[in-house]
């Protein structure tokens, strides 16, 4: 998208209720900016993403996806996070093997205390997504609105 | 050229039957053209001796064939399987697909099949016969003389880089049983993960615009078994093929071998199936040898029973984006 001449990347960032949401919800309160580019989707647990709602959200035009969870060992489902962290490991990889820009995905753990965590990292992320530009690669025209 | 002989097989099939050990048998009987061997179901003996066939054609695995097959009746259906097909078979029992106990699993040894777009390659259009002669095919044309191939050269994709010729399931072995063998077949995807990110995404784009979304890799997929999938939802706007020159076709290849990660035996029926050739066993591959590399050796229906890594986890688990350099660097 671009906003006076300056592409402004979209970001969707699955963020889980337990830790990440909370987090953000602390950045917001401590009145730490992140950019408006990220767009929240509040999930159960990190785990309840389906590798296809990452490649959805390319499809219909996101040029990044940033998924954030419990740490490691404080999932509150005890182990939720530990498969994400299989599954994402492999979809990354994969789409990395196909091709696509690996700055464009991401997992971070950010816990329900680390609000200046969740705004530098959403920082950092939009930045290098907005460094490669527009997601031209796995945008789906039929998809698009 | 087949060790075991289309006779031998035949008349193994012909005594089951005849002694009630079996009461069907699942094998195979030539389609329009001599390379097109289907799968079938023969129920008697007169069938079997003027429909069975078996030769270098004969692909097809049959571990798929055995969930609906078990379901009919209480009797027991005969199988044949290739070494490969037994590593499917056993995933497939691993996930409680099927009833064993209904299943007669005959292991016959396999020299690896013919690919016919290489053969039709060799020889050209209008095959009317192909014989095995020893280590060679002759071929016969509508428009040429005789051809002579070496089998050797006809090998499909898979076989040239065969994973085992060891049977890891069956009830009896017709011939000797191979070994495990420590084939090359992660060459191809070296390959690509040794070009740049450019030339890997065109190498893709350009295999994958192919697809003309016919779902045959999916349903002869051993591993895909799924009585509702995720692709026939018509909503989802993925169902049909797009004109367009965007990348149209990469969520379902992606999906498909993300759906069979850690399960995919790497069989190659996918990329046997397929209309358009596309190299479908090269995105499986990229998914095997990265658990094996992230997550230690597995061989998916190596053993049956075994946890498939992708319902397993370790506290150390490598991270995600340290994953994608060591899956793009482990041998560069």
């Amino acid at each position: 998208m671009q906003i006076n001449g300056e592409f402004q990347p979209k970001i969707v960032a699955f963020c889980c209720n337990w830790c990440s949401y909370a987090g953000a919800d602390l950045a917001g309160n401590n009145r730490l900016a992140y950019p408006e580019n990220v767009k929240i989707i509040k999930v159960p647990c990190s785990c309840r993403v389906n590798p296809m709602f990452i490649l959805r959200a390319f499809q219909r035009g996101a040029d990044g996806v940033i998924l954030c969870g419990c740490h490691p060992g404080d999932c509150h489902y005890t182990s939720g996070n530990y498969y994400t962290r299989r599954r994402m490991a492999l979809l990354f990889s994969m789409l990395n093997y196909l091709g696509i820009e690996k700055e464009r995905t991401r997992v971070e753990w950010v816990s329900a205390a680390e609000g200046a965590k969740f705004a530098q990292t959403m920082n950092e992320f939009t930045e290098a997504v907005a460094a490669l530009g527009e997601n031209k690669r796995l945008e789906d025209l039929r998809c698009k609105k | 050229m087949q060790k075991v002989t289309c006779d031998t097989l035949v008349a193994k099939a012909c005594e089951l039957l005849e002694n009630g050990t079996v009461d069907r048998v699942l094998g195979w009987k030539n389609g329009e053209f001599v390379y097109d061997v289907t799968p079938a179901l023969f129920t008697t003996v007169d069938d079997i001796k003027s429909e069975f066939v078996f030769n270098d054609f004969c692909g097809a695995n049959f571990s798929k064939y055995l969930i609906e097959e078990t379901r009919k009746t209480e009797s027991k259906v005969l199988v044949f399987l290739k070494p490969c097909d037994t590593y499917s078979f056993n995933q497939l029992l691993t996930e409680h697909r099927f009833d064993r106990e209904k299943v007669y699993a005959l292991g016959i040894p396999c020299e690896g099949m013919a690919d016919i777009t290489k053969v039709k390659a060799a020889a050209g259009d209008g095959i009317t016969a192909i014989k095995a002669e020893g280590e060679n095919l002759v071929i016969s044309t509508l428009y040429d003389e005789d051809k002579t191939v070496a089998c050797a050269d006809m090998l499909a994709e898979r076989c040239m880089v065969c994973k085992s010729k060891k049977h890891v399931a069956y009830d009896e072995l017709l011939g000797e049983d191979g070994d495990v063998i420590d084939s090359n077949r992660f060459d191809e995807v070296e390959k690509l993960e040794a070009m740049t990110e450019d030339e890997r995404f065109a190498f893709w784009q350009n295999e994958l615009s192919r697809c003309i979304r016919c779902n045959a890799c999916r349903d002869v997929c051993p591993a895909c078994t799924c009585e509702k999938c995720v692709f026939d939802n018509p909503e989802s706007s993925v169902a049909n093929k797009a004109i367009s020159d965007s990348f149209e076709e990469k969520m379902f290849h992606i999906i498909r071998a993300f759906h069979v990660a850690g399960r995919c035996t790497d069989c190659g029926e996918c990329s046997r199936v397929c209309p358009q050739n596309i190299p479908l066993h090269l995105l499986n591959r990229k998914f095997i040898k990265d658990i094996n590399s992230f997550y230690g050796e597995y061989q998916a229906g190596a053993e049956a029973g075994s946890r498939a890594p992708l319902v397993d986890y370790t506290t150390e688990d490598i991270e995600p984006t340290d994953a994608v350099l060591k899956g793009a660097s482990d041998n560069a």
